[in-house]
């Protein structure tokens, strides 16, 4: 394999665990406005609290391997992006010291928790609105045009589709985290979410088929046809069995009966494999473009040198960080105790 | 785009990475100095047991968390903006800084927020050795994440080990890149200076307390142990620092002649100026104070030796004189007094008076914010003074900045005024809401250690208690806050 595919694989993983990871947390202040006691947003704010450091570092590596080794579209595409970009900062900038003040106010506590789910909001649309405007493609001149060019259709409805997709994963991390009430609302908002997220993925998807013949081609035509059909099946296998485990852990408290453990973790991978398949769907439909119809990722690629010395780090340390952060998540594993100090 | 505008662009992009840059290195001078502290604390506690270093570590975690968090949020920002605002520098140095940043986010940001998690929310979850790797860790974390930005930054002031290929800069020597001419003067004098700052956040609370004739045993220790610190890094400092000058002499004369004031081509006997207003228009400084050939010695260890001057270089190659020439002054001026303070503390300490000296704890209270202000003037000395160039003799700034339309760029620029004034005040104001709130007393912290060392123990206890009955759940929710 060679040197500039593993780099565009590699950026696409790291995109992957940002979306993940801090997809279920950046879902949490999405899903805030529904839950209304001071008690609850204080479990959602705890079930994440020692986490979102953590997962937000992915979004800084994605940006310097792209630097690092695809730098003309590191200039290229964030200076064309620019403003949501800033937007999207802004908005993680608010939520993210929301984790430090809610817990220490008093009185200002209502406006951290507005800063919380307004920051962690914008911050998904933002970036789905990005996603689509990369999908559909910008004019080659549209750094100097106003920055509404990126504002279509098709852009604000992967924004809303990114947010309801990142409100899906936090509600199955909080039915996998949390028990009660709070399991119970997000089972059930769940449920609903997962037809938004269906329905947003299926537009998006024949959306991008038939606004390029190329993408149209990779998808139905001749043998890639075949190849290609696990993806949308496994997607709707894993949006069933994720419907039907969130209506599990519904009827048990309707029933008041204890929720069986595999019903409360399924639910997490489910929607984990949900994303995971969408994003090898949009790789499949984007490749080998980093921003489609201007910049390939062969033409954008760093010299050897530079290559070559990041492998040695990447080989050692994206294994040895994986590890560690298992080993955070197994020390807050099983469901969020809000009787536990913090710090 | 027509001219003005460009220039009106780049004009504001530069102001915004400026402000955006040095609101960030605040929280960073804080952090490193004070995780190392925090682990050290936490170290003599496992090895001594005496509950006042638990009490130091578990006091001191909190305004280090809220200040961490300033730090990721605001850092964060500057990975993207090399791109978003100077797109044409991202492109030209992308293939030599890119890695040495992706080092800095492999071995360090990972490293740091993985453990932090640990660190401030695993005190019941893990073993008080655990728990103090954790400490360590993430400090270690924070000193590795300085070296790779350092080294980035120090090549762009004296760049080494490159080949330009098609007008882009190409590393011919990973080693030459990292290890540059400037980056392990600067790297000392920078890790030093966060020591530094965080030492006297630390002394100046301890002072504050004990003014006040509180928390007196707390506050003796603290001061007492950085009282120490502060006479081993103060000078140590002052040490390195001379050395950092003298590289700046060798590659970077003209930054130099900024700092010292040093207008004509080549001035022999030069004067140390103590004070003087310099005078870009007339290319001469007024009101001067002076001691004569004093910078001639420390530079050129020769009381009549030579330093080239501004006029040796046309108008457009020299930095803003007096921003340099101000700024560096305020740090010196800053480093003398904290020497002063180390020193005056020493002798207080032999007369047996250090606690009780009224006058000397003011001062001391004072000094809270001196590392954080000396350290943002020493990097408007080192950045200031690097300009026009952003990769000096090399690339001209102005030259490589994003063609964005100007209204864009402020208005972003707007939003981080905005932003980062409101967060600016919420964090004094949380931090001072912390200080006053004072040290968990003893008898809270013999119950944590119970927790600490039957690790695991009292969770599962709890854990059993809230599953027999909710309403224990709801009660003791109450006091997991902060």
């Amino acid at each position: 394999m060679d040197l500039a595919l593993f780099y565009f694989l590699l950026l696409g993983f790291a995109i992957l665990m940002y979306v993940l990871l801090d997809g279920f947390d950046l879902g949490i202040g999405i899903l805030y406005p529904w839950f209304n006691s001071d008690e609850e947003h204080d479990h959602l704010m705890r079930s994440v609290a020692h986490v979102w450091d953590g997962n937000e570092t992915w979004l800084v590596f994605g940006g310097v391997i792209l630097f690092g080794a695809f730098p003309a579209a590191y200039a290229l595409l964030l200076s064309t992006l620019y403003l949501p970009i800033m937007l999207m900062l802004i908005g993680l900038i608010f939520r993210g010291v929301a984790f430090e003040y809610r817990f220490k106010s008093t009185t200002s506590k209502k406006w951290w928790s507005r800063a919380f789910s307004l920051g962690s909001t914008l911050a998904a649309f933002c970036q789905g609105l990005m996603l689509g405007a990369l999908v559909q493609g910008v004019p080659a001149d549209s750094i100097s045009q106003s920055s509404l060019v990126l504002l279509t259709p098709f852009t604000l409805l992967t924004g809303l589709a990114v947010v309801a997709g990142y409100a899906l994963l936090a509600c199955a991390y909080l039915v996998m985290k949390s028990r009660g009430a709070i399991q119970h609302k997000a089972a059930q908002r769940g449920r609903a979410l997962v037809w938004v997220v269906m329905l947003a993925m299926a537009i998006v998807s024949l959306w991008t088929a038939l606004s390029s013949d190329q993408i149209w081609a990779r998808w139905f035509g001749g043998w890639h046809a075949l190849a290609l059909l696990p993806l949308p099946l496994l997607a709707l296998m894993a949006a069933r069995l994720l419907y039907r485990d969130l209506g599990r852990v519904r009827k048990s408290h309707h029933q008041a009966r204890d929720v069986a453990e595999k019903h409360e973790d399924r639910p997490f991978w489910l929607a984990v494999s949900l994303f995971v398949l969408a994003f090898m769907g949009l790789l499949v439909s984007l490749f080998p473009a980093l921003l489609p119809g201007q910049l390939s990722y062969i033409q954008a690629v760093a010299p050897d040198a530079s290559l070559w010395f990041m492998l040695p780090g990447v080989l050692i340390f994206v294994p040895l960080i994986l590890s560690y952060t298992i080993w955070g998540y197994r020390i807050f594993a099983g469901k969020v105790e809000d009787y536990e100090q913090g710090y | 785009m027509d001219f003005d505008s460009v220039q009106l662009s780049a004009i504001l992009s530069r102001i915004q990475f400026a402000f955006t840059v040095s609101f960030h290195i605040i929280f960073p001078s804080i952090t490193i100095g004070l995780a190392t502290l925090i682990a050290l604390w936490e170290g003599l506690w496992l090895k001594t047991g005496n509950p006042l270093y638990l009490q130091l570590a578990k006091f001191w975690i909190k305004p280090f968390a809220i200040t961490f968090g300033m730090g990721v949020v605001s850092g964060i920002v500057l990975s993207y903006e090399f791109g978003t605002n100077f797109s044409k520098f991202s492109e030209l140095t992308g293939a030599v800084l890119g890695p040495l940043m992706a080092y800095e986010v492999l071995t360090a940001f990972f490293l740091e927020a993985g453990f932090l998690g640990v660190m401030l929310f695993g005190w019941q979850r893990v073993s008080a050795k655990l728990h103090f790797f954790a400490s360590c860790t993430v400090a270690v974390g924070t000193w590795i994440s300085a070296f790779w930005i350092i080294a980035a930054n120090s090549w762009m002031h004296t760049p080494a080990g490159y080949v330009m290929v098609d007008g882009k800069f190409e590393v011919a020597s990973w080693l030459e890149v990292i290890f540059n001419p400037s980056m392990p003067y600067r790297l000392s004098h920078m890790l030093l200076a966060t020591f530094l700052t965080a030492t006297f956040v630390v002394m100046a609370t301890s002072a504050w307390y004990l003014r006040r004739q509180q928390h007196q045993a707390f506050a003796r220790k603290s001061l007492s142990l950085t009282l120490w610190l502060a006479l081993v890094l103060a000078p140590l400092q002052a040490v390195v620092g001379d050395f950092h000058g003298l590289n700046v002499k060798e590659h970077q004369p003209i930054k130099l002649a900024a700092m010292e004031g040093i207008w004509a081509e080549r001035e022999a006997n030069v004067p140390l100026l103590l004070f003087a207003i310099p005078d870009p228009k007339n290319e001469t400084n007024h009101f001067e104070v002076k001691i004569p050939g004093l910078a001639s010695l420390i530079l050129t260890h020769d009381w009549h030796g030579e330093l080239p001057g501004l006029k040796s270089v046309p108008k457009a190659d020299r930095p803003n004189v007096p921003l340099v020439f101000f700024s560096f002054r305020i740090m010196v001026g800053l480093g003398v007094l904290m020497i002063f303070i180390a020193v005056a503390g020493l002798w207080l300490r032999w007369r047996g008076t250090l606690y009780q000296s009224r006058w000397f704890l003011t001062v001391c209270s004072f000094m809270a914010p001196s590392g954080v202000i000396a350290v943002l003037a020493g990097w408007y000395v080192v950045e200031v003074g690097r300009q026009p160039w952003l990769v000096q003799g090399l690339v001209r700034t102005m030259d490589v900045v994003s063609p964005l339309p100007p209204e864009r760029v402020l208005l972003s620029l707007s939003l981080f005024v905005i932003t980062y004034s409101l967060l600016f005040g919420v964090y004094l104001y949380f931090f001072r809401k912390l200080i006053k709130k004072g040290p968990p007393s003893l008898e809270e912290l013999q119950q944590l250690q119970i927790g600490v060392k039957a690790s695991g123990y009292a969770v599962s206890f709890t854990k059993a208690l809230a599953a027999d009955s909710p309403v224990t759940q709801s009660n003791t929710s109450q006091e997991g806050k902060i």
